[in-house]
């Protein structure tokens, strides 16, 4: 029998985060918006059952449901992420194997917790709400497909009380027979119609489909998908995430940019962002990418998009040589007269920075560099982002996100502490 | 999912955020080149870290700004920075932040007789007697206050 996986899943998160300092919220329908304001990215419960559906422009759903009392949040990346390592670091209390699956989410190995699993489960799912306020469902079985269907049956079961267990063959049966093909994990619209094509149209018949004949007809994430059905694992838990194999920093404009001066601010901002989180990592990188375009969703405006790589002789971590080589390439793709609505800078390779290599006119970054990139880290984490920056980065910022609905940084910013009288 | 979308890849970059407590390193005194090491090297201790005094479950603690006078005799003033743990139970007589009706509020928990009271410590505050109907519910026990001058 396979060692049983748990997955737990934090529920609504972001709406979760947003009630936990603002408890009038609760009950309420929250959507929280993407960058820059822009669409639906997680809702409540009570925002569901007004059927308003990811990725809806925010506009839209304005104006639908004017007058429902919504409540909309910018999204506040900062909150969440630090109640989800706060989260994570109660889970790694619970199992020594720990896989972080994304912001809100993480596959536990319960092996030598058996015949107790559901009691392990419960106390949880109860310390992680008590400790940081965020209630989640817990889902466990043998395969990590198999902990998802359990942890979707955990979620919309009132009865389950938050936590399912599906070890007999008979409760996997039972969970699958209430889901659709595309309820499971990986399964999107259109391999639904390949299989149900095949004459597989339920998770059922798909586990009890012949692995071959599937493979045969989609591909080896299917054949996979069966065996993870049928209880053998087939994917493993992974509990230290690789190393990133490139780094990216892009944001779409707040309002469209035709000045120069703020396109270089906000390409060099981009960078000491990247740069900051490679460094976080202990990497550098001997190439980088500059790209800026117009809206592409507006065909009646001059469009224009523009990339460049910049080849360093030397890989570095340093802030100032990565903007001064992304300056460079933003002066290779710039034009005048258009409006700009987007631009990025991409590390696409990294490699450790202790294993730089020098070169017969330059050198890796010295130790002085060094001590200044690791101040300026330090005094950007205490004090905020962007408290310290290359001159090319600061600036009025007009051109930032759109963040009209942001709740305050309770848990990491001094100034923004709760007040209670 | 354009922009605002995380992928597992990114989740590192968010659990660095985690709270940076002191980076201090003892100064090692003694190198080859300088003679004999120094006779205090067996006794080198860690610098003072107040993290170690004000946060037993760093997981569970949070902190909130006093910003009332109701807690005054207590030594709760305005502007302090008041240690909240959630791991921490309410017992009779410790100092919760607590919710009622929806809105925060830090006061002295007492289990009596008739039920829950939460008491104020300044006689211009009145106390609050805890009903059924009060939706109460203790968001985390206070632990410290911090202050500077």
């Amino acid at each position: 029998m396979a060692r049983p996986i748990a997955l737990v899943d934090c529920n609504n998160f972001y709406a979760s985060c947003e009630r936990l300092f603002q408890p009038q919220l609760r009950g309420l329908p929250i959507v929280v918006l993407s960058n820059n304001d822009g669409c639906v990215i997680a809702r409540s419960n009570e925002a569901k059952a007004l059927g308003i559906v990811m990725g809806d422009p925010w506009h839209l759903v304005k104006d639908r449901h004017a007058g429902s009392g919504i409540v909309v949040r910018s999204s506040n990346y900062t909150l969440y992420g630090d109640l989800s390592a706060r989260v994570m670091r109660v889970l790694s209390d619970f199992s020594p194997e720990l896989e972080v699956y994304s912001i809100d989410e993480a596959f536990l190995g319960l092996g030598g917790f058996e015949g107790r699993l559901e009691a392990h489960a419960r106390q949880l799912r109860a310390t992680v709400l008590q400790w940081t306020g965020i209630p989640v469902s817990v889902g466990i079985a043998p395969t990590k497909t198999l902990a998802k269907v359990a942890n979707r049956t955990a979620k919309k079961d009132p009865a389950s009380g938050g936590v399912c267990v599906l070890l007999t063959r008979a409760a996997q049966d039972e969970a699958l027979g209430r889901l659709e093909l595309t309820d499971l994990w990986g399964v999107a619209g259109r391999m639904a119609e390949r299989l149900t094509a095949l004459g597989i149209a339920t998770p059922l018949q798909l586990r009890d489909a012949d692995p071959t004949i599937v493979r045969r007809h989609t591909s080896v994430v299917m054949e996979r998908m069966i065996h993870e059905l049928r209880g053998t694992p087939c994917l493993d838990l992974e509990r230290h995430s690789p190393d990133r194999k490139s780094i990216m920093a892009t944001r779409s404009f707040g309002r469209p940019v035709a000045l120069r001066r703020e396109m270089e601010e906000a390409v060099a901002s981009h960078t000491a962002r990247a740069a900051e989180k490679m460094r976080r990592q202990g990497l550098a990188t001997a190439s980088l990418i500059v790209f800026a375009h117009t809206n592409r969703y507006r065909p009646d405006q001059p469009q224009y998009g523009g990339t460049r790589p910049v080849q360093l002789t030397v890989a570095t971590a340093d802030t100032g040589r990565l903007t001064r080589a992304a300056m460079f390439g933003l002066d290779c793709i710039w034009r005048d007269g258009f409006s700009y609505k987007k631009a990025g800078v991409v590390f696409p390779t990294l490699i450790k920075a202790g294993a730089v290599q020098g070169s017969l006119f330059l050198h890796p970054d010295d130790p002085r560099s060094k001590t200044l990139m690791a101040s300026i880290d330090a005094l950007n984490r205490r004090y905020g982002r962007g408290t310290i920056a290359y001159g090319t980065a600061t600036g009025a910022k007009g051109w930032t996100l759109r963040a009209e609905h942001l709740s305050a940084r309770y848990t990491t910013r001094w100034g923004d502490l709760l007040a209670v009288r | 999912m354009k922009d605002g979308s995380l992928r597992a890849g990114d989740i590192n970059a968010f659990l660095d955020i985690s709270a940076h407590t002191t980076a201090a390193v003892p100064l090692a005194s003694t190198s080859a080149a300088c003679g004999f090491p120094s006779p205090a090297d067996d006794y080198m201790d860690r610098p003072l870290d107040f993290n170690d005094l004000l946060v037993k479950n760093p997981a569970a603690t949070f902190a909130v700004r006093i910003s009332g006078e109701s807690m005054r005799d207590k030594g709760l003033y305005p502007g302090d920075i008041a240690v909240v743990d959630r791991a921490r139970s309410a017992v009779s007589g410790s100092i919760v932040l607590g919710l009622v009706g929806g809105e925060f509020t830090i006061k002295t928990y007492r289990m009596k007789a008739g039920g829950i009271v939460l008491e104020a410590a300044n006689p211009d505050f009145p106390d609050i007697v805890i009903t059924e109907a009060s939706a109460f519910e203790v968001w985390g026990v206070v632990t410290g206050i911090i202050r500077t001058f």
